[in-house]
């Protein structure tokens, strides 16, 4: 459809995974989709007959909806199933799970999980396609995927930007899979975050460490901010949102330290007031919403090609 | 069974004794005969040509899981695996169910030992339930066969118990063998640093290690007791062992043969049998443990020999149990050290065998006149792939399943015994 390029992967695990050429065919295929979300008919056969479970173990609104959505512009079958991940400990495993969901022949299992490398243990116990729509810290691709997308659209490029990433990182798949694809496009992605928030090595994934939050701004193409999660007990990381909102968050005289027509990205949902103020979630430099709508046209990509483009 | 032997022309091996060279060892009713002792022309001959004649091996950390998991394992399943390893004595640590925390439990774990091919050291808790809040009976227990304490498995938070732990079991010459942790810090599921964060799976910090053994070693020099650090994983231990050594502080140390072997870039594809605790630490942390098994921080290899199911395994990275069976890839793992030239033949039989007897205070780790024939034969050089069908333990949690390994012992005796016997 979009390039004549064949795309190898079975299974969508992460953007460790995926070369340059991987991603600009799975960004190409997705802007040829993104025109059938805004047909009146919002609907092509393309995987009629195909069946697609998504199976959530952590909640989940966007995703899975933005996942529901684009499979279901491709004319498949979806299912929703949102297990307890409690009942590992007590009654079915997760290779239970996978087996018993496998003996129904779906196509395709998007998975999300609280625990790093469930969607690799998936792929171990089905017959099916795994796109991973976010496990514990480790990545979340299809997001990282929505991501380049809507910086490509907006500065034309992938290449030679600076992209700041800001706030918890240690907790944040949206993070790495965001370093590893800006770095793989050719991009330089610099962190910041309360030294709690930062996990050790990160810069070998490719990312720079800076020492304040002017540095990691200044200049910057890209501006995004991650979700503080308010729950995780047991380990002291912030004294309060408050200060967190202060010390770290984006005013618009941090903002106005990175390029004048910087982007303001945010994977959601935004604590408004805390890592971003509502007139910057809102104004003009925001791209969230476009995350949002690029984001269904990427897993309609991604969808399709794991199906083998057939 | 027969138990009188003449072992031909091996290499004996015998650090104890200050031995190296190629002779014929006997063995008369059980135990080793002396130059001068005269033996029957007729002795039954064992041919140990290219072969290392060797004090038996012994492993002071094994689960063997028995009484209360036996699924996983048991006393007389944990003790074949043991042997087919090359071990004529295993010390099984307490954390059983019920836990090891008195005479009873000891005699009932002696009594099933009465049955395995090898001897059985039962290291019995520090505190009741292992709960870190009363002292057992450390006379009784030791009446009944203990040869050590240790809440392994639940560190020892309170550090006043630690220190009257140190002191009462100085009292029956019991050690103290201490899994140094810092639980508090300690909430991860594999090493702090790079591999963790590209994984995005939680850490635990070499620091959480080096914190207590820092505390045990500070207890120890205070009150003159005696204190065994088990399974070290960090550079950070090793230099606080090191230094604490050459001040004379009593302390003793070990390390299992994955720290020596692996590092935490053996976790990338989440393989559940590359979660242990203490985690697989960096290159660095692998490279300071092997200069301290080669100049004497480190005194014994032990296997922390830890068996699970698959119920406890085949599950998410962050869900599945820790540990690994050790005692059928000990002795290979170990050997790749002689050959990568780290350590050589003697301090190899110092680390498997002299040191842990002496440190537990047993009778073995010697093939001296008059010692209890209990003696491993190695072929250096013999190669095999481990896999799982070849297990003997129950469990078949190892990440070295499926690798081709060298060097193995190809006979072991207890007592003058044949236990296990690859010659044909």
């Amino acid at each position: 459809m979009a390039t004549g390029t064949t795309f190898a992967h079975r299974h969508i695990l992460g953007m460790e995974q995926l070369s340059r050429e991987d991603i600009v065919h799975i960004l190409a295929t997705a802007d040829s989709f993104k025109e059938i979300s805004t047909r009146s008919i919002k609907k092509v056969p393309t995987l009629r007959g195909h069946t697609i479970i998504n199976l959530f173990f952590e909640p989940s609104t966007r995703t899975r909806l933005s996942f529901e959505v684009a499979a279901k512009r491709m004319s498949a079958d979806t299912f929703n199933i949102s297990p307890s991940t409690s009942s590992t400990t007590k009654g079915e495993t997760l290779a239970d799970t996978a087996r018993n969901i496998s003996a129904m022949h779906p196509d395709i299992i998007i998975i999300r999980h609280s625990c790093s490398g469930a969607p690799l243990f998936l792929t171990r116990y089905v017959e099916a396609a795994v796109i991973n729509a976010g496990d514990g810290a480790h990545e979340h691709p299809s997001q990282g995927l929505l991501d380049l997308m809507t910086v490509k659209e907006h500065r034309g490029t992938l290449s030679g930007l600076k992209i700041a990433i800001i706030g918890d990182i240690t907790h944040s798949r949206v993070a790495r899979s965001g370093i590893i694809g800006f770095s793989r496009m050719g991009s330089q992605v610099h962190v910041y975050g309360p030294t709690t928030l930062i996990p050790k090595g990160i810069e070998q994934l490719g990312a720079t460490l800076c020492g304040s939050l002017e540095e990691a701004v200044r200049d910057a193409d890209v501006v995004m901010t991650l979700r503080i999660q308010r729950e995780r007990q047991n380990d002291p990381l912030l004294p309060s949102l408050r200060e967190y909102s202060r010390q770290f968050g984006i005013s618009r005289h941090i903002l106005s330290l990175a390029k004048p027509d910087a982007l303001v990205m945010h994977p959601g949902p935004v604590n408004r007031g805390v890592e971003l103020p509502p007139d910057i979630a809102d104004g003009p430099q925001s791209v969230i919403l476009d995350q949002v709508t690029n984001g269904v046209a990427v897993r309609m990509a991604l969808l399709y090609l794991v199906m083998g483009n057939s | 069974m027969n138990s009188s032997w003449r072992i031909k022309n091996g290499r004996i091996i015998d650090p104890a004794n200050r031995i190296d060279r190629m002779d014929d060892l006997v063995v008369i009713d059980g135990r080793i005969a002396g130059p001068d002792q005269p033996a029957p022309a007729d002795l039954p001959e064992i041919d140990a040509q290219g072969l290392w004649v060797v004090p038996g091996l012994i492993d002071m950390h094994v689960h063997l899981r028995e009484p209360g998991e036996e699924y996983k394992e048991d006393i007389l399943s944990g003790t074949r695996a043991a042997v087919a390893g090359g071990f004529t004595g295993v010390a099984c640590m307490p954390n059983t169910k019920p836990v090891n925390d008195s005479a009873t439990v000891t005699v009932t774990i002696m009594a099933r030992a009465a049955h395995a091919p090898i001897r059985v050291y039962p290291v019995g808790a520090i505190s009741l339930g292992s709960e870190g809040k009363q002292l057992c009976e450390y006379g009784e227990m030791r009446g009944a066969g203990i040869v050590a304490v240790s809440d392994d498995g639940r560190p020892v938070r309170d550090s006043q118990l630690m220190r009257r732990a140190l002191e009462y079991a100085s009292d029956f010459g019991l050690v103290v063998i201490s899994h140094s942790e810092e639980a508090t810090l300690s909430t991860g599921v594999m090493n702090e640093g790079p591999v963790a964060t590209r994984l995005g799976l939680k850490g635990i910090p070499a620091a959480a290690e080096a914190i207590m053994v820092y505390r045990e070693i500070a207890l120890a020099e205070f009150t003159g007791t005696r204190v065994h650090i088990a399974h070290v994983s960090t550079a950070m231990a090793i230099d606080l062992i090191r230094a604490a050594k050459a001040r004379g502080v009593r302390v003793t140390a070990e390390t299992a043969p994955h720290y020596f072997t692996l590092t935490d870039e053996a976790v990338v594809g989440y393989d559940t049998n590359t979660k242990m605790n203490p985690p697989l630490r960096s290159a660095a942390d692998r490279e300071a443990i092997r200069t301290a098994l080669a100049d004497g921080t480190l005194d014994v290899i032990a296997t922390d020999h830890a068996p699970h199911s698959v119920l406890e395994k085949e599950l998410e990275f962050d869900a599945a149990a820790n540990g690994i069976i050790g005692l059928e890839t000990a002795l290979p793992l170990t050997l790749a050290l002689v050959r990568d030239r780290v350590i050589d033949e003697a301090r190899l039989v110092e680390l498997l065998a002299v040191n842990p007897a002496t440190i537990l205070g047993l009778e073995a780790g010697t093939l001296g006149a008059g010692a209890q024939a209990d003696i491993t034969l190695i072929d250096p050089d013999h190669q095999f792939v481990y896999t799982a069908d070849q297990v003997v333990s129950k469990s078949r949690n190892t990440p070295f399943l499926g690798q081709t390994l060298q060097g193995r012992a190809v006979l072991t005796m207890v007592g003058g015994l044949v236990r296990h016997n690859l010659l044909g």
